[in-house]
């Protein structure tokens, strides 16, 4: 799955990417297109907040491509889960 | 007491600065779940120009609120309210602060939007929580104003003021013993040493503190400039393109049908050229300089006059000819010699802050 967000600044990636994150219902693998080098800071934070899986980040020319593995919320819900 | 079959939740209202990260800590210090939530406005601070501009490429481009659920374990939303914004931004039930800065109706409108959330665990959150501290801003944070939030936003008692809560009537959450009201603080006025003295028993040494707050509404150049757009529009409309354009270049207005917005460094060049299908726009040719977006419609006279304004910004301000092209919104270009402008002969109001 592809995520476009050239041009967008952040934290509209994250916004794009936390949408579809919220629908998948199995593991699925994102990779988000961006111009605004702050995706490389935000999308893996994002990923360690919320228990989704940050995979790479590349710089590809003047685009950066963060690959991450969104986890279905029910997986997230059993994760936080108290002890 | 109204006894919960389940781990009482929160969902926390994370600025970026260290009062809502203070006042999340507390409440899951004391064993509820808490989740964060950073509303994006349009107006915030983080990313837009810190992200366009070169000059801070060295800076670490990190979402203030994201890092801060980081620092204390929460998992947190940012939820896009840009467009139901506006109309706070417009027409504020309770008026603007010292700028535009709507803060009261901001405040209701958030704790409003997040007592709709859903946690991660796909369940509604008991309780609402914000870092407010009583008399600590002059428009939004006062005695009187803390009712008004409650009962404005429908959150009624289900919002807890971890940092200032033994100066209000007991919240829901005190009274059910999801949390301990002793364990809360009462913080008042406008000191930040309590806060800082708390931070410190937490375990937490450092917070985002952005200049002027987390909010552009509160910034006496981009206001002005807002305010700018509105007198030349002739009413309050705005989109997020306009919003963002507005932290970006020089903003000049000779007249008050035309406005320039010129690129200060390479990095606002290259975002403004991500304007150019909507904007006629100019360019030095002679010598390097920067982008300019014109917005408006201009005569022979003044497209000489803007040209000799973006000349001044090039590398040939001191020549006595540079050559300008411009190039209308339907593509066709033209050149044109002019001599740069001289400092004097640009009035100060002409300037809407850069």
């Amino acid at each position: 799955m592809l995520i476009d967000t050239k041009g967008l600044l952040c934290p509209l990636p994250v916004i794009r990417l936390q949408e579809f994150a919220r629908q998948v219902e199995t593991e699925t693998e994102v990779i988000v297109i961006a111009t605004d080098p702050g995706v490389l800071e935000d999308i893996p934070t994002w990923c360690r907040v919320n228990g989704h899986e940050h995979i790479k980040s590349e710089q590809l020319n003047h685009e950066f491509h963060v690959t991450i593995k969104a986890l279905p919320q029910v997986e997230l819900a059993r994760d936080q889960e108290p002890n | 007491m109204r006894a919960l079959s389940r781990q009482p939740s929160a969902i926390a209202l994370i600025s970026g600065g260290l009062d809502s990260m203070l006042a999340a800590k507390v409440v899951q210090s004391q064993g509820v779940y808490v989740e964060g939530v950073n509303f994006f406005t349009g107006f915030c601070v983080e990313g837009h120009t810190q992200a366009v501009r070169r000059s801070k490429k060295q800076k670490v481009k990190r979402h203030s609120a994201l890092w801060c659920a980081e620092q204390i374990g929460i998992p947190m939303q940012i939820v896009d309210i840009s467009e139901e914004y506006k109309d706070i931004v417009i027409q504020p039930q309770y008026g603007y602060g010292r700028l535009l800065n709507p803060c009261l109706d901001c405040k209701i409108f958030m704790v409003n939007r997040a007592l709709d959330l859903k946690s991660n665990r796909g369940e509604p959150f008991d309780f609402v929580i914000t870092g407010e501290v009583v008399g600590q801003r002059p428009k939004s944070q006062r005695k009187e104003t803390m009712g008004i939030i409650a009962k404005d936003s429908g959150a009624h008692d289900r919002l807890l003021r971890p940092l200032c809560a033994k100066n209000l009537p007991p919240s829901l959450p005190e009274r059910e013993g999801w949390v301990d009201r002793e364990k809360l603080h009462g913080f008042s006025g406008r000191s930040r040493k309590p806060q800082f003295a708390l931070a410190k028993e937490l375990g937490i040494t450092e917070w985002s503190q952005p200049a002027g707050g987390c909010c552009f509404l509160t910034d006496e150049s981009y206001t002005k400039k807002l305010q700018d757009l509105w007198n030349a529009r002739g009413s309050k409309e705005y989109d997020l393109e306009d919003v963002i354009l507005l932290k970006i270049g020089r903003h000049i207005r000779p007249a008050p049908h035309f406005k320039l917005i010129i690129g200060r460094e390479e990095g606002e060049n290259q975002y403004l050229r991500g304007f150019r299908h909507k904007f006629a726009h100019m360019s030095t040719v002679s010598h390097v300089g920067p982008l300019c977006l014109i917005d408006g419609e201009l005569s022979a006279e003044e497209r000489v006059l803007a040209s000799r304004i973006l000349a001044r910004y090039s590398r040939g301000r001191a020549e006595p000819e540079v050559t300008v092209c411009i190039t209308d919104q339907s593509g066709v270009s033209e050149e044109v010699v002019v001599e740069p402008i001289q400092p004097h002969m640009v009035p100060d109001e002409w300037s809407l802050a850069s």
